[in-house]
């Protein structure tokens, strides 16, 4: 920090010291120390390095960061509180708009959303309003001491919500608060949705989304675990219990493969079962726990996203030799945060780009032992104005693998619409919304995130819930 | 948290358990299978319901001892907890009066073929059973069998009772002796069920498999039990678990079964020890 402040006018001065501090680096594990286990990448901030990062936010009277956020955290409010020292306060501004601040300053995409549109961002770097979060969450579940929440009386009004995941929490979050009588069903035995079953403990530790939903549980939120909406019960059970209004947040839910020959050999997986395994049962301490996992030593996995990177990290974690990422496109054209592809190198992931896999090769016992792929040129922009991949015919070749991981997106879960008389699904089988609300085609049912919208961010979904249960509110509150 | 009432051996390797469940005893039908997690760090496995009481609350299943979790399964005694049980999973068994139907069940499987043969009679049909195991301490719930079946064939591979022999043999005379049998449902081990098929396709009898795959979620949302039906990519959780028998790729079924032969091995290994402590 000697470099800086070097004005001629005191006045000028200060103002160039705000100008010119750096945006503060988090420190990490090193990339060949991490590889070996599965303990979070980033250490966090200190409260003094907190403290220099807060004080570079200007304060602006319009702030354009909350614009950029889905949840409308009051940005500006929380980073004066620890700008100030006031770490609680800080936690507590954010709690009143985002229900799980410790997940959103680790996961949500902020170089997209408040950070992209920080004013120190169009000369020089935005304030790091993520990491501040992750701070003033981190600063109070560590304090040991929560602040409480204010929750309006019981109106005795129950609600449903199917599914634990982000959508189905924040919305529950919202709801409690104004005095529902709130119910989460959840079909896996714990709560937390994508944040345990998806993102790897490296990325999300599993005890800060735990602390999360026992806070909720706190406000009053009921958790009913191991309860499959369309199985254990239908929507039209729960009316018929007396519940006035259902918000279904359950995610899109379900593996697209790609058709390939040779799919189903063994050591392919969908993206979904290898994190699954690895994040939720915890495979990856086998056999202190039960459920297993191939711990392949050449392992591809096909996509470019984040799950595709959570994936080959993950492969890395349990003995990987050599980790590939396979994608039809090229590096600019990937989905994956910058952070994330940034720190897949730093592991020593290869990319293999403009390349695809046409078959996959088996020994005799059905294992996977190699992948035919072919290669690809870029053509024109497809619909989602991304150039289109277009094989190079001839240029197949083969790589050896013993394990695939396809992290290729997913679809829609058909349990719930399948058992949903009168529930609206469009062609691809995500419920029809009317609007933001979530309302859905029937009265009183409303949904939101990955079921909507098909696979996308944590924090969208958290923006959905919380846009549902306003509109609930609305609906049961008659206003 | 569901409380274990019974937990008790059927024969040497095979445990009838019944625990209360009162949502799924209610929901259930005949076909339908459940994911069961003992503790903390247990695995979720999938086991067909056996038979429910929706007054009392409670749900039964057969499993048979094969690795560790089934092994700390057979542990419990009654008033013990099952830390998850998540159901009812899968599509019930297409149920009608179909005429003359054969239940064949083999070993374990015939737990599975159970409540299909009490569904099946309620809806009238003739019920032919044939139930086999690889020898007499292993075969289970013969006397069920009989009180819900028309007429009961039991057979075991060592001639120790009944026919000696295997089900497929039974079933191969059945067929012989000239009646007309209308539907076929086959559970058993893997081999046993495409035996089974092989026997029942040259007649063109329609005949229902219900498959064991490796599950996770066993909703849908993973992909692990996926199987080839008539050269289509299925989810056993959700598609299934039963097939028409004549469209299933027997053999992938059985190689992604052995997927973690040698992990479970390990796990088995060291629980027998007690290395593992539990």
């Amino acid at each position: 920090m000697k470099n800086i402040g070097v004005g001629v006018m005191e006045t000028k001065e200060t103002k160039e010291k705000k100008e010119k501090v750096p945006r503060q680096k988090m420190p990490e594990q090193d990339p060949k120390v991490r590889i070996h286990n599965f303990n979070e990448v980033p250490f966090g901030y200190s409260e003094e390095t907190a403290i220099i990062e807060a004080k570079r936010c200007i304060q602006c009277k319009k702030p354009a960061c909350i614009e950029g956020c889905p949840v409308d955290v009051k940005i500006p409010q929380f980073i004066k509180q620890i700008a100030d020292g006031n770490f609680m306060e800080a936690a507590k501004v954010l709690k009143e708009t985002n229900s799980l601040p410790a997940v959103c300053g680790r996961v949500c995409p902020q170089e997209d959303q408040c950070e992209k549109t920080c004013i120190l961002g169009k000369k020089g770097e935005p304030v790091a309003i993520g990491r501040l979060e992750r701070f003033a969450a981190d600063y109070e579940r560590n304090s040991g001491s929560f602040t409480v929440q204010d929750v309006a009386k019981p109106n005795g009004k129950k609600v449903a919500i199917a599914g634990a995941g982000p959508a189905g929490l924040t919305a529950a979050g919202d709801l409690v608060k104004l005095g529902y009588d709130v119910t989460i069903f959840e079909a896996l035995h714990k709560a937390g949705g994508v944040l345990v079953y998806g993102i790897p403990e490296f990325r999300l530790p599993k005890a800060i989304v735990e602390a999360e939903v026992e806070g909720l549980r706190r406000l009053g939120v009921k958790i009913e675990t191991n309860f499959v909406i369309g199985r254990t019960k239908t929507i039209d059970e729960l009316f018929e219990e007396g519940f006035e209004a259902v918000f279904i947040g359950v995610g899109a839910g379900a593996p697209v493969f790609m058709n390939v020959p040779g799919e189903n050999l063994i050591g392919i997986y969908s993206a979904n079962e290898y994190l699954t395994r690895s994040n939720l049962m915890k495979a990856y301490l086998f056999p202190e726990y039960d459920t297993p996992i191939v711990r392949g030593k050449k392992v591809a996995v096909i996509g470019g996203g984040n799950v595709a990177m959570d994936s080959v990290r993950t492969a890395l974690r349990l003995g990987a030799e050599k980790a590939m990422i396979i994608y039809r496109r090229t590096e600019v054209e990937m989905p994956a945060r910058i952070e994330e592809v940034h720190h897949a190198k730093e592991e020593g992931v290869e990319f293999l780009m403009l390349t695809a896999p046409v078959e996959y090769i088996g020994n005799k016992e059905g294992w996977v032992t190699g992948m035919k792929c072919i290669k690809m040129e870029l053509g024109e922009p497809d619909e989602s104005g991304r150039r289109s991949p277009i094989p190079i015919k001839g240029s197949e070749y083969v790589i050896d693998v013993d394990t695939v991981v396809v992290a290729v997106g997913t679809v829609a879960n058909p349990i719930v619409p399948a058992t949903t008389k009168g529930l609206e699904t469009n062609r691809k089988g995500y419920i029809v919304t009317k609007d933001e609300s979530g309302l859905t085609s029937r009265q009183g049912i409303y949904a939101g995130g990955d079921i909507v919208t098909g696979s996308a961010t944590v924090i969208l979904a958290m923006g959905a819930g919380r846009k549902a249960a306003k509109a609930i509110h609305e609906y049961l509150s008659g206003n | 948290m569901n409380k274990i009432l019974e937990n008790r051996k059927l024969s040497e390797q095979v445990v009838k358990m019944v625990f209360e469940a009162p949502v799924i005893a209610q929901k259930r039908k005949a076909g339908q299978f459940i994911i069961l997690k003992i503790d903390e760090k247990g695995e979720r496995i999938p086991l067909t319901i056996v038979d429910s009481d929706a007054q009392k609350g409670t749900v039964t299943i057969i499993y048979q001892i094969v690795g560790k979790t089934t092994a700390q399964l057979s542990q419990l005694k009654a008033g013990d907890v099952l830390q998850d049980v998540q159901g009812p999973l899968g599509n019930p068994t297409h149920i009608e009066n179909f005429g003359r139907v054969i239940c064949v069940g083999g070993g374990v499987g015939v737990g599975v073929v159970y409540p299909l043969a009490v569904a099946l009679k309620k809806a009238g049909n003739e019920v032919i059973s044939i139930i086999g195991s690889r020898t007499k301490d292993l075969l289970i719930l013969e006397e069920e069998m009989k009180q819900v079946s028309d007429r009961l064939v039991v057979c075991t591979d060592d001639g120790s009772y009944g026919f000696h022999g295997f089900v497929s043999a039974v079933l191969q005379q059945e067929i012989d002796s000239g009646q007309k049998i209308d539907h076929v449902f086959a559970i058993g081990p893997v081999p046993m069920m495409k035996v089974i098929c092989d026997v029942t396709k040259p007649h063109g009898i329609k005949t229902v498999v219900s498959l064991n795959s490796i599950m996770v979620d066993a909703t849908g949302m993973c992909g692990a039990c996926r199987v080839s039906v008539g050269g289509k990519t299925k989810f056993t959780c959700v598609d299934g678990p039963e097939f028409d028998g004549h469209e299933v790729d027997f053999k992938l079924l059985s190689d992604r079964l052995k997927t973690y032969c040698e992990a479970e091995r390990e796990a088995y290994e060291k629980h027998r020890c007690g290395c593992d402590g539990n």
